[in-house]
């Protein structure tokens, strides 16, 4: 048996997103700037998905620009503004929880001589709109701020943010990626200016993403080479990628309300049996403002990256913190920035759940755990034991 | 057949589930290189389920400022490395993890190894490595995981003697290759779950396994080096590694004096000095002299000839004693002070259960405080200690 509880990380593609992308791989092969009628076959399938991923996210397919995924999505939004704005607006504003791909980009930025201020989050995982009101500058060019968080599932105010931003006329840039097919998306109510989405978070492939960039925003494009993407991002379309994207997108509409309520109920079922059957468990976060696939809880005294390994061998997929270049894992900068102890990160878990999760995954899960756990903590750094038998 | 048909069907074979790895029983610590990876395909081979694990230990990024020039090998977990013990896992088809101790081991290793310099001595950094981290927390994480032993790729031996019911450490058949005298701290506990197969085998041995059994790095060339020095410079590595902790340089120069304490000359800071060193001195003194002392009190260098180096008793501390329990009565020994040194004849008595004393039978050349002193009988490891500062 085995449960795979890592949709966070990445999902498995959709057999109708893969049937969607197989025609461009090999049969209609054409480069979708091409005039012929084979580069017009790509051309309808790339504006077929735009109208699709627009429709996802309430926006108009002029306002979306493909990527090769969300860290390019995020990198493009944060450079592209700040390298088209005014040399008199250097400082931008971020979270101390945002994915790598925008914590990365901002210190980059910042060794450039922008200024950036990180707004702090306390033990709910939660940003204050008021901290990102004080954090305001004259100078300020850009706000970033996830919809929710990778690891912790915590929704972020981003409506409030956003009419902060619209106030001050400061742009509003939001890194979309875990919450696409999870949630609901409205770039209009949200009053964001830029989104990120990721097709391999959303059943779709890895290697494609998208940015929603709001008409008339300023952009400068990050790559040189050619006029695709309205000059935004230049490189052939990855056309079975992108129509994969688009399809991808399409079933998250369709499935979205069905999909969140019915893995709510296994994501409840699988944290309230552990938390009864497992003595100090502890959920980190927000428990009621959070995506409803994610759960992260910490098992005091079980070593987290001992854990994921036993439970590998159960057939468990989680994870815990985030992989270096390594691929160790380095204790998580979210969960120390909602208050965890080094110890206390080094100890937590995050299950995630998706569309193909199944009730018997969670009851196998819930079997497993607990005894792992129990074996794990009795087997502390102050309990050698000889073993005698060689 | 179709693309799409090729697709599906390759999409099929994707889908099947991997099976799962059986629990191990014991866990390789793979590095990358000729040993370490040998002793995973010997263990396969011999039908042990068994599950590598490679530590990552340093973030050579943390002092840019000392990387060498050209490519990076043989560094403490530098990629090539970790990607070397993945593909030997991948090869022989065996589970593999990479596992974080960069925090234990800058606690238990690196600030040692800094402070014992700036104290005036010469640490083992392997030593501590071993004793603090690989049979350490490394066996933890292993025992977590449900292996009960650790392998690796040491050169040495270890058997259970049924009559006293102790576990005993013996010198490498191999004795050019023999790395006892780094092993003399581990405990009973830690020898009881120690495994290491290349005890009984040659350096050619062991690469003609490698070769036969086909592991993909038979041929790397070996690393003698102080894994997280680059370059063998461990006074670059104490002053950036000071340098980034905030601490002042150490650079604190004093006077070089003859064991007379005549004045010779100054010097550049102790730790760049160590017993026994003639080359860079920076004095003329119209016959060879010898680092013969650290005097961290007075911050002074002392030199000497040949024989004002060579002494007759040293005082270990953190003694362990292997084959028995601390010894009540004096005991014959050979001991060797530093890895290469070849054991002299000495006597050892206990002075309580962690110190004891060393008396040579002749004078020995340059006795390093910070070094080990590890006794021998015949084959046998009868324990070892620290040298104290005299």
């Amino acid at each position: 048996m085995r449960a795979y509880l890592d949709y966070n990380a990445t999902t498995p593609v959709d057999p109708q997103v893969l049937a969607a992308m197989l025609p461009f791989l090999a049969e209609n092969f054409g480069n979708a700037s091409s005039i012929h009628s084979l580069g017009q076959a790509a051309r309808a399938a790339v504006d077929r998905a735009r109208e699709s991923v627009a429709a996802l996210i309430g926006a108009k397919p002029s306002e979306i620009v493909f990527t090769s995924g969300g860290t390019e999505s995020d990198n493009l939004a944060i450079f592209g503004v700040v390298s088209s704005s005014a040399a008199s607006r250097r400082h931008i504003i971020s979270t101390a929880i945002e994915h790598h791909a925008v914590l990365h980009s901002c210190q980059a930025l910042a060794k450039q001589g922008i200024a950036v201020t990180f707004v702090p989050v306390g033990a709910s995982g939660i940003v204050n709109p008021d901290d990102i009101q004080r954090a305001l500058r004259p100078e300020t060019i850009l706000i970033s701020v996830m919809h929710s968080n990778n690891e912790l599932g915590s929704l972020q105010p981003i409506k409030e943010v956003g009419r902060i931003a619209a106030e001050a006329d400061i742009y509003f840039h939001c890194d979309a990626v875990q919450s696409a097919a999870k949630l609901p998306l409205d770039v209009t109510s949200l009053g964001v200016d830029l989104l990120s989405v990721s097709a391999h978070k959303i059943y779709g492939p890895k290697g494609v993403g998208a940015l929603y960039v709001r008409a008339g925003t300023p952009l400068e494009p990050q790559f040189h080479g050619g006029h695709h993407e309205r000059d935004r991002r230049p490189g052939t379309e990855n056309v079975p990628g992108i129509a994969g994207l688009g399809k991808a997108a399409e079933l998250a509409r369709d499935n979205l309300a069905a999909d969140a309520s019915r893995i709510a109920a296994l994501r409840d079922r699988l944290e309230e049996s552990l938390l009864a059957s497992i003595p100090s468990v502890r959920v980190s976060g927000d428990r009621a403002r959070r995506l409803p696939n994610t759960t992260n809880l910490t098992f005091a005294g079980a070593g987290g990256e001992a854990l994921l390994i036993a439970l590998d061998f159960q057939g468990i997929a989680c994870s815990t913190g985030a992989a270096c270049s390594s691929g160790a894992v380095e204790p998580s900068h979210v969960l120390i920035a909602a208050g965890l102890s080094p110890d206390e990160a080094r100890s937590s878990l995050r299950f995630s759940l998706g569309r193909p999760t199944t009730t018997e995954e969670i009851e196998y899960a819930i079997a497993v755990i607990p005894a792992v756990v129990e074996r794990l903590r009795a087997i502390s750094p102050n309990s050698p034991a000889m073993v005698t038998a060689r | 057949m179709s693309a799409r048909d090729i697709c599906i069907e390759a999409q099929a074979q994707s889908l099947a589930p991997r099976e799962l790895a059986a629990p191990p029983s014991v866990a390789v610590a793979m590095s990358g290189g000729v040993d370490s990876s040998t002793v995973a395909a010997i263990l396969h081979e011999r039908g042990e389920n068994i599950v590598g694990l490679t530590m990552q230990l340093w973030n050579q990024r943390r002092l840019p400022g000392l990387a060498p020039e050209g490519p990076v090998q043989h560094r403490c977990c530098s990629a090539d490395d970790v990607y070397d013990a993945r593909r030997v896992a991948e090869h022989l088809g065996v589970p593999f993890y990479v596992v974080n101790f960069e925090r234990e081991f800058e606690l238990t290793v690196i600030r040692p190894f800094v402070n014992n310099y700036l104290e005036g001595q010469t640490p083992i950094p392997c030593t501590l490595c071993n004793n603090h981290v690989k049979f350490d927390q490394l066996l933890l994480t292993a025992r977590r995981i449900g292996a009960e032993r650790i392998a690796t790729g040491h050169y040495a031996r270890i058997r259970r003697n049924p009559d006293s019911d102790r576990y005993e450490l013996l010198r490498a058949r191999d004795e050019s290759k023999d790395q006892s005298y780094f092993l003399f701290g581990l405990t009973q506990e830690q020898l009881s779950r120690a495994s290491f197969p290349l005890g009984e085998l040659t350096k050619p041995e062991v690469r003609e396994i490698a070769r036969r059994l086909l592991v993909p790095v038979a041929e790397k060339p070996e690393s003698q080096e102080i894994c997280f020095v680059p370059s063998g410079n461990y006074v670059r590595f104490i002053e950036g590694y000071l340098q980034e902790q905030g601490s002042g340089l150490p650079e604190n120069p004093g006077e070089i004096v003859s064991t007379s304490g005549e004045v010779l000359g100054r010097h550049n800071g102790l730790h760049q000095y160590t017993v026994g060193q003639r080359r860079g001195l920076g004095i003329f003194a119209g016959r060879p002299v010898y680092v013969v002392a650290l005097d961290r009190a007075r911050n002074r260098l002392v030199v000497g000839d040949d024989p004002e180096l060579r002494a007759s008793a040293c005082e270990v501390r953190d003694v362990n004693w292997i084959p028995f329990a601390c010894p009540g009565d004096p005991v014959e020994a050979m001991v060797r002070i530093r890895n290469r040194h070849e054991p002299a004849p000495a006597v050892v008595t206990a002075l309580d259960s962690t110190r004891a004393l060393v008396h040579f039978r002749e004078p020995q050349r340059a006795i390093t405080p910070g070094q080990a002193a590890v006794f021998y009988s015949g084959e046998q490891v009868l324990g070892g200690g620290w040298i104290s500062p005299f």
